[in-house]
């Protein structure tokens, strides 16, 4: 289907487009990349009044590190995060998250702060900022507000931010010298939205996890940061202890059924990506091998 | 504000100017406008890339491009790369390797090939099917699409060694 009418301005600059939001409210939407807008609006399940293109706002790209903290603009493009070396040397798991996200043509023009406000529960980036810490940086007529990601994902494509306020950047700790990561996804195609996805920053010494962050995506409305990771924590994982940290995931999710899969499947593969997390965290393919869910 | 606004760009090397409703995604303006009919639609949310052009030299959706995000930019379709010759060593190779049935994929495909091909000079079979994972094609079952997207890969190291 097409988009139904709107009207169309292009910002000038980030104060001009907040100035925009508050005249237009919750009759306008934000266009960055359009790569989720646009399918939404095609479909009608979006059918705004108003179109504030932010596209051409070069102040809200780029991507820097300084002090430990890793600052991504809103408008950096999936395409600039897979190319990105600061990004695979600070923050790579957002750099193996982002070969997931759709196909070169869609990751050309799609942005990370556009991906992170539209929040769809089956993406990767709201999971990654999750596990990752991050702070989401809101900028709206009373000035700039940090929401932790951990607060930021309220429901499916429902966020912190008012009608209002503009997404401008991530900030995120860079990557500490002892930590790993794992991600994973299940997905029909490559590109597709992940039926079951798990995003997880880990730290790993002596052959333990001493920190476990686990965030899954697909399985709730929001990114799930899995409590039963934490019994794999600071002690020796063993079948038996893995075992039990499966159990006690398939009773903490409750996942929902769509036209892809039922609960049952998702939670089948959200324990089966538990276990690869593990077995790659610790360098141990017998967990995997044994480790049946 | 929903009548149409004016746009100026390039497309296939030619200036067009227009005047366009903002709803007008760019895969309509250049079928329905310029009556260039070589970029499909096929899905028009983003799954199944028969609308792929390239705009400032990357490949895009165009059907999840508006016409009036276009302004001041170089769009080239299957049009262009067909007639400068860029691309005629694959399409001979999707030709002969039967890369083709029914072609409705087949400009979008082209497209996305040929993005791959000036990126990466030996492309594996696994990339070659990550970097087309974006275009369905319900005809071929994709083995001859990625068999002529190799073929000439090596046709054009042998060219240029």
């Amino acid at each position: 289907m097409k988009a139904s009418a709107f009207s169309y301005v292009r910002a000038t600059s980030v104060g001009n487009a907040i100035e925009l939001l508050v005249a237009h409210g919750e009759r306008a939407r934000v266009l960055a990349g359009g790569q989720s807008l646009m399918p939404a609006m095609n479909l009608r399940l979006l059918a705004p009044e108003w179109i504030v293109d932010i596209g051409r706002l070069s102040e809200l790209r780029g991507i820097s590190v300084s002090g430990g903290l890793v600052t991504i603009g809103a408008l950096t493009r999936h395409a600039d995060v897979l190319n990105s070396p600061e990004l695979a040397a600070h923050a790579p798991l957002l750099r193996q998250a982002t070969a997931h996200i759709a196909h070169p043509a869609i990751r050309n023009r799609g942005t990370i702060g556009g991906s992170l406000a539209h929040a769809d529960p089956a993406s990767e980036m709201p999971a990654c900022m999750v596990a990752l810490d991050a702070t989401i940086v809101a900028r709206g007529p009373a000035g700039e507000r940090r929401i932790p990601a951990t607060e930021f994902f309220c429901g499916i494509c429902q966020t912190a931010l008012s009608a209002s306020e503009l997404l401008v950047a991530i900030e995120l700790p860079a990557a500490a010298r002892n930590s790993s990561h794992f991600f994973g996804e299940f997905a029909r195609r490559q590109g597709d939205y992940a039926i079951v996805g798990l995003a997880a920053l880990a730290v790993v010494e002596n052959d333990r996890l001493n920190d476990l962050r686990a965030v899954f995506f697909g399985v709730s409305d929001r990114p799930q940061p899995a409590k039963a990771a934490a019994s794999l924590v600071k002690k020796a994982v063993t079948p038996a202890s893995l075992s039990r940290a499966l159990e006690a995931l398939g009773e903490e999710l409750d996942p929902p059924e769509d036209q892809q899969a039922n609960g049952a499947m998702r939670r089948h593969l959200a324990k089966l990506l538990l276990v690869r997390c593990a077995s790659k965290l610790l360098d141990r393919p017998e967990l995997h091998a044994g480790g049946r869910p | 504000m929903t009548a149409p606004l004016p746009i100026s760009l390039h497309v296939n090397g030619e200036r067009v100017e227009a005047q366009v409703l903002p709803r007008l995604n760019l895969a309509d303006f250049l079928r329905e406008h310029l009556k260039l009919t070589g970029t499909h639609v096929g899905c028009e949310h983003g799954v199944c890339g028969a609308c792929t052009v390239r705009v400032d030299g990357e490949i895009v959706r165009s059907c999840l491009t508006l016409a009036v995000q276009t302004q001041g930019s170089c769009v080239e379709t299957i049009e262009g790369l067909s007639d400068s010759g860029e691309i005629t060593d694959l399409q001979n190779a999707f030709r002969e390797r039967n890369a083709l049935q029914c072609g409705f994929c087949t400009p979008g495909m082209l497209i996305a090939a040929q993005d791959l091909l000036k990126h990466e000079k030996e492309p594996d079979r696994a990339q070659i099917r990550e970097h087309l994972s974006g275009n369905y094609c319900r005809c071929t079952g994709y083995q001859a699409i990625i068999d002529a997207v190799e073929e000439t890969a090596g046709m054009r190291r042998e060219r240029k060694p």
